[in-house]
């Protein structure tokens, strides 16, 4: 649960520009390395008195990306935004609409948040039809991050289902910020259909420094007969990238039978449950341990969560409905 | 300062309410015991009791003339620290206000052990924890704590077991033990905020009489409680049963209404509620209570989590007595039996509480 730059990487940090027209706005491209630390004094949030108050933040760019997703960043309307570490979570109000957690998926290189959002609800069709320049409120970040110091030395496998590559792409641009400390990388990413293939360039992105990706569909689309990856379950792809189980680390993201079942394809190879991490979906409220909607058993997932070690959490995952 | 005895409550409420307090205290009304402001001892319940059994509450007379000769009602301090539904905040554009949370000045009479122990819970769910939330603050500072110890526990009460009565202990500005021939009451300061008031009203100096009826009036309630519960390491036997065909068995009879939820005193689940003025376009959200037992509490990705009542059942008991302490580090459950009497089909928790074994 570190973002701290470890000794000895930093000159190792990949390339900085990256061949083709970088966009005005999200950059989909590797750099500048996330989280983009800003020299100077430390980031202040916007003031804000009560923990249930959004603070108002503005649309800076709106990017469709394929399908119902829509990759949105934004900065505060009044002071700085927080650090967030990778994997963690805010919580974005549509006004009179409603407020949902989502993923920190960047930072804007003007010290915003970038988040990706499918439009599935009502709050996420209000989030996705926000226009450059609208107001979203924004609390947070929130929750616990991936542990990236448990994986230096090792090899790491990424593996992501449909939008759950969005916790996982902060994660991968800080591991190849810092790739000499880490053995070989590989994403595997599971999707319905190559119509809904996000961060699509940037996956190009990510083979281009040498990443092993990986995708598969559920579903190759009748309509774009170009497709001729791999087909079914993301677990297929384990067979197909190269790591060394008892010095693996593997951050997984998805929903949860795909992530139980990656969960324990990769720890039947040999890979340990502690080295396990997956990211959990639950209904949140709050976000900061009031409302007691996000409890998995003993965990209150917006503060225990969402990320959590497959070792602790096995268990309880187990049980249905729990 | 040492016990004294009191003979009226009215000198006590009126220097209540000359301090700015609202005075809430126990009244009958619709043949339930309801929280509600005094003005006077006469606005209180005299001479009634409480029959309460799983799914049943009867108010009734008891013949005695006692002020508090029942158990608890289906109110708690809760409502007071944490109300049923609050503002959060009001949005236009980029201009955010948030709204004066409410914090008024209430002495609650007649508070009981259970209940007590119950704010003590609170506390560590709204203070104790990474996230303090000051509107509780104000409102629990605002509290002026007048408790009373229980004479005549109800029948579904179990405070024994989980260590919580009969008689108040801490957390209390003023404790009063109600007894009669003569009707007096033995008083205790909790703190320096009771006594500074204990020593304005008319008092006498407790007699070793007074205090040995005191103790007596507690030590008999604790030997009448109408329930029980083997705590010995609840914790991780509940936390063990998640798969108990006992939550099927239970399933098949509760309603999944969340009246034991509502009642309870340390639930403290929540929901918000988005609203927009027509006129300005101004929108708003509203928090208020939840429960567990809803279907749509757990809602992701279009399916509720615990999409059944066996599931539902479970989370809520075994939140209660298993992983409250993990969050908390304490019990979730106080005792008062109120999830019991309040469940319309009679579900009750020491029961299940058993049958799990
Ligand atoms: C920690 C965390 C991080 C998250 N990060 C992201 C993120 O980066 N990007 C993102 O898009 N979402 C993310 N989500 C999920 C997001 O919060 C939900 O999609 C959102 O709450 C849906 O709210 P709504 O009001 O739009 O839909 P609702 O009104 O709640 O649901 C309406 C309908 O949409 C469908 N639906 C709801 N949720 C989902 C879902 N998750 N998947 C598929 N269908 C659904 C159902 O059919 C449902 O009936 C995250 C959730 C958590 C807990
Ligand atoms: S669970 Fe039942 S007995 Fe325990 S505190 Fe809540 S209402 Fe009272
Ligand atoms: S028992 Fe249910 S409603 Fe009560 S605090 Fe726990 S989760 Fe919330
Ligand atoms: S989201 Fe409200 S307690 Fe976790």
């Amino acid at each position: 649960m570190t973002a701290q730059a470890v000794p000895g990487t930093a000159s190792q940090a990949v390339p900085g520009t990256v061949p083709g027209t970088v966009p005005e706005t999200v950059p989909e491209t590797v750099p500048p390395p996330w989280p983009q630390t800003r020299p100077g004094p430390a980031p202040e949030p916007a003031p804000r008195a009560r923990p249930m108050t959004p603070a108002p933040y503005r649309v800076r760019s709106r990017r469709p990306d394929r399908a119902d997703t829509v990759t949105l960043s934004l900065e505060p309307v009044r002071g700085r935004c927080a650090p967030a570490l990778p994997g963690q979570f805010t919580m974005l109000y549509a006004a009179g609409v409603g407020e949902v957690p989502m993923s920190v998926s960047g930072r804007t290189r003007h010290g915003g948040y970038v988040h990706t959002v499918r439009a599935v609800g009502a709050v996420s069709e209000a989030l996705c039809a926000k226009r450059p320049g609208e107001i979203i409120g924004v609390r947070g970040p929130f929750g616990t991050a991936w542990d990236l110091a448990a994986a230096e030395g090792l090899d790491v496998v990424v593996a992501a289902g449909g939008l759950g590559i969005a916790p996982l792409r902060p994660l991968v641009r800080e591991l190849l910020r810092r790739r000499s400390g880490y053995g070989r990388i590989s994403v595997i990413m599971g999707t319905r259909t190559p119509a809904t293939l996000v961060y699509a360039r940037e996956l190009a992105h990510w083979r281009e420094y040498g990443l092993d990706v990986q995708v598969t569909v559920d579903h190759p689309d009748p309509a774009d007969a170009g497709w001729t990856g791999p087909v079914g379950l993301v677990t297929r792809l384990i067979d197909r990238v190269v790591f060394q189980p008892r010095s693996t680390f593997a951050y997984v993201c998805g929903p949860e039978p795909m992530m139980r079942a990656t969960a324990a394809e990769l720890t039947r190879r040999g890979v340990a449950p502690e080295r396990v991490e997956l990211s959990i979906e639950r209904n949140m409220k709050c976000g900061i341990g009031w409302c007691g909607h996000c409890q998995l058993g003993p965990l209150m997932l917006c503060l225990d969560g969402p990320v959590v070690n497959y070792g602790r959490v096995a268990h309880l995952l187990a049980v249905r409905e729990l | 300062m040492d016990a004294v005895v009191i003979r009226s409550l009215d000198p006590l409420i009126g220097e209540l309410r000359s301090r700015g307090y609202t005075v809430v205290g126990p009244v009958s009304r619709d043949e339930v015991i309801r929280m509600s402001e005094i003005d006077a001892e006469s606005d209180l319940p005299a001479g009634l009791t409480d029959e309460q059994a799983p799914g049943r509450y009867r108010l009734g007379p008891a013949g005695d003339g006692m002020f508090f000769g029942f158990a608890a009602s289906p109110d708690s301090a809760k409502r007071f620290t944490q109300p049923p539904s609050r503002t959060l905040f009001r949005m236009h554009g980029e201009t955010v206000e948030e709204p004066e949370e409410p914090a008024p000045k209430v002495a609650l009479l007649g508070i009981r052990a259970c209940d007590l122990a119950a704010l003590a819970v609170q506390d560590r769910v709204f203070l104790g924890g990474r996230h303090p939330d000051p509107g509780y603050r104000r409102r629990r500072e605002n509290l002026f704590l007048v408790a009373v110890n229980c004479a005549v526990p109800g029948g579904t009460c179990f405070c024994v077991s989980m260590g919580t009565g009969p008689r108040a202990t801490s957390g209390y500005d003023l404790a009063l033990t109600e007894l009669a021939g003569p009707h007096r009451f033995v008083a205790e300061a909790g703190g320096e905020r009771g006594a500074e008031i204990l020593r304005l009203l008319p008092h006498d100096p407790a007699t070793e009489a007074d205090l040995h009826a005191a103790r007596e009036v507690s030590r008999c309630a604790a030997e009448h409680m109408g329930r029980s519960v083997d705590t010995d390491g609840i914790k991780e036997r509940v936390a063990s049963a998640p798969e108990s065909p006992q939550w099927q068995e239970v399933a098949s009879r509760c309603l999944t209404c969340a009246n034991c939820t509502m009642v309870c005193p340390t639930c403290f689940c929540t929901t918000v509620e988005d609203f927009t003025d027509l006129g300005d376009g101004t929108a708003g959200r509203t928090e208020r209570w939840d429960s567990c037992f809803t279907l749509g509490f757990t809602e992701v990705g279009g399916a509720p989590v615990r999409g059944s009542g066996a599931a539902r059942y479970r989370q809520w008991l075994t939140h209660k007595f298993s992983t409250w302490f993990d969050q908390f580090g304490t019990s979730g459950c106080i005792g008062c039996g109120r999830c019991i009497t309040w469940c319309p089909v009679g579900i009750d928790v020491t029961e299940e509480l058993a049958k799990l074994r």
